[in-house]
């Protein structure tokens, strides 16, 4: 099955500098201080934030001078094609959950919460590639609701290097073809890279031409997530003074 | 679930209220919340539904898979139920927090749908002692703001009326072995008649009256309450009582009684929404959790 045609299309009909169709909303919920869903493509993604608060279970984890922030990520047993036994402990999730608090930990002005915590739950309700890439999207929207402060958006987004083209924005079905995979998550404003992973084997002189069109990639999210937040404060002022 | 704290005079409040036939929101005794209801909002399951019933939120995805029947079952298919307690809902369900509650939903809910007459499983096997459809009920809770057994068995009933099964061709292969053809049109597929599935209603006993449909402060003042998984004609097929009161048989009755009316009426109007849905077909709006 070939990923990419020869008139340049790839799988699902886009071209290979193309991000998938982007849908996103802020407070879904009532209940959590922050909440967002976001759609890229067919992968669907629920975000929620609790915090800053009190630390819960073990305050000997507090820290003196920065917050902890405490993730989740958690998949739905029917969000896979075959279904999922655990939704969450198993290795993957564990893995997940730690880069998640790696990235995030990159964004949030820690200093300005010692001692407290922040919550970072994240569920997938729907997965068709760049879990992570959603979720970090959708937990930066969450956390933008909550209204914690962070040093920057953090965008992530994913490459792939196929038939010596950089694929953007990788759907499932390219990301088990076996070809390299880049996700990156930056801090769009000040370019600074939050998250860097590779799985598989990429030629060194092909890494900044992949690594470029995933930045690139980036900035495109960044572009779609600062609507959403506009579009979000737009809906709630207009119905507060009405 | 988020922790309420009531004052006694809030308490008060409340009871009197329900006295009078005339909830805080200005519901009577028997009235539930207004429900958005959606199906198929999850596309690779067989059948799926959402419902938000006020700050409740329940996602069900329904995935059939091939397995081997029970050996007590033979000529039987079965459902197997999940309940997953998202830590969207409250921190306290992070990690394994919720499973207790979520243990508790299943297992009221496999044993309402336990009976020869919920769903026609016979149909949902393929070759008896050897290969049957086994369709398995996940149930997501994304937040509680009350009513989670109700809520999720509306779920459930809305997921099952949308799931589609493949039809299966059996013919002998070369080797004498039979062979399952799965069909590969999406159009050809076996639909699961939800006539008779029970509802979950939850009768909460106040004072001494009773409400169907607490939201979470008529929770915190219940003293006990009862399940009972009621059928379209009015059938019982299952009931528990839980909390931390007790019940005297009178009020028993009479709670058996307005959950069976309050139930024959929800599952009339659900089944009559569903269908009005289907209809919509292609016109249907797809609104998820963007709406």
């Amino acid at each position: 099955m070939e990923l990419l045609s020869d008139q340049g299309f790839r799988v699902d009909g886009r071209k290979p500098n193309e991000l998938r169709r982007f849908q996103a909303k802020m407070s879904v919920f009532s209940q959590a201080d922050g909440s967002a869903y976001v759609e890229q493509g067919n992968t669907k993604v629920l975000a929620t934030v609790y915090g800053p608060h009190e630390i819960r279970k073990g305050k000997g984890k507090a820290q003196h001078d920065k917050v902890n922030i405490n993730c989740q990520y958690s998949m739905a047993t029917f969000s896979t094609g075959e279904r999922k036994h655990r939704p969450r402990g198993d290795r993957k999730s564990t893995e997940m959950t730690m880069h998640l608090k790696q990235t995030f930990e990159a964004a949030i002005m820690t200093h300005l919460y010692p001692k407290s915590q922040i919550d970072i739950y994240v569920e997938v309700l729907q997965s068709d590639g760049g879990n992570y890439t959603t979720s970090v999207n959708a937990a930066t929207l969450a956390l933008i609701d909550a209204g914690i402060p962070m040093k920057d958006y953090v965008c992530a987004c994913a490459a792939s290097f196929i038939d010596d083209t950089p694929l953007l924005d990788i759907n499932n079905l390219e990301e088990s073809s076996g070809s390299p995979e880049l996700i990156v998550a930056i801090l769009p404003r000040s370019e600074q890279i939050a998250f860097l992973q590779m799985n598989s084997r990429l030629h060194e002189d092909n890494l900044s031409k992949v690594l470029d069109c995933a930045i690139a990639g980036c900035k495109d999210v960044f572009a779609m997530l600062d609507q959403t937040v506009i579009n979000h404060i737009q809906s709630v002022s207009a119905s507060l003074s009405s | 679930m988020a922790q309420i704290s009531l004052s006694e005079a809030e308490r008060t409040f409340i009871i009197h209220g329900i006295q009078d036939n005339c909830r805080s929101d200005g519901r009577s005794c028997e009235d539930y919340r207004h429900m958005d209801l959606e199906t198929d909002v999850v596309s690779n399951t067989s059948g799926s539904a959402r419902i938000r019933l006020a700050n409740t939120d329940v996602l069900v995805g329904i995935k059939a898979e091939i397995g081997v029947p029970l050996p007590e079952r033979p000529s039987e298919g079965r459902l197997e139920f999940f309940v997953d307690c998202s830590a969207n809902a409250t921190p306290e369900f992070e990690g394994r927090g919720g499973e207790g509650l979520a243990l508790d939903i299943s297992n009221t809910l496999s044993k309402a749908y336990d009976n020869p007459s919920s769903l026609d499983l016979e149909s949902l096997c393929i070759l008896p002692k050897e290969q049957c459809w086994i369709l398995y009920v996940d149930i997501l809770l994304l937040e509680c703001g009350g009513n989670l057994f109700d809520v999720a068995s509306f779920a459930v009933k809305a997921a099952l009326h949308n799931t589609c099964i493949p039809n299966v061709s059996l013919h002998r292969g070369e080797d004498g072995e039979t062979q399952l053809d799965l069909s590969d049109d999406p159009f050809d597929v076996k639909r699961l008649d939800i006539k008779q599935t029970p509802s979950i209603v939850t009768v909460s006993k106040i004072g001494h009256y009773h409400i169907v449909d607490a939201s979470m402060t008529e929770e915190e003042c219940c003293l006990a309450r009862l399940m009972v998984g009621i059928t379209e004609e009015g059938t019982v097929t299952a009931m528990r009582k839980s909390g931390l009161g007790s019940l005297h048989p009178d009020s028993l009755y009479e709670m058996i009684e307005t959950g069976k009316k309050v139930g024959k009426d929800i599952n009339k109007t659900l089944y009559k929404r569903l269908l009005e849905e289907e209809k919509l077909g292609q016109n249907k709006r797809k609104v998820g959790f963007l709406g």
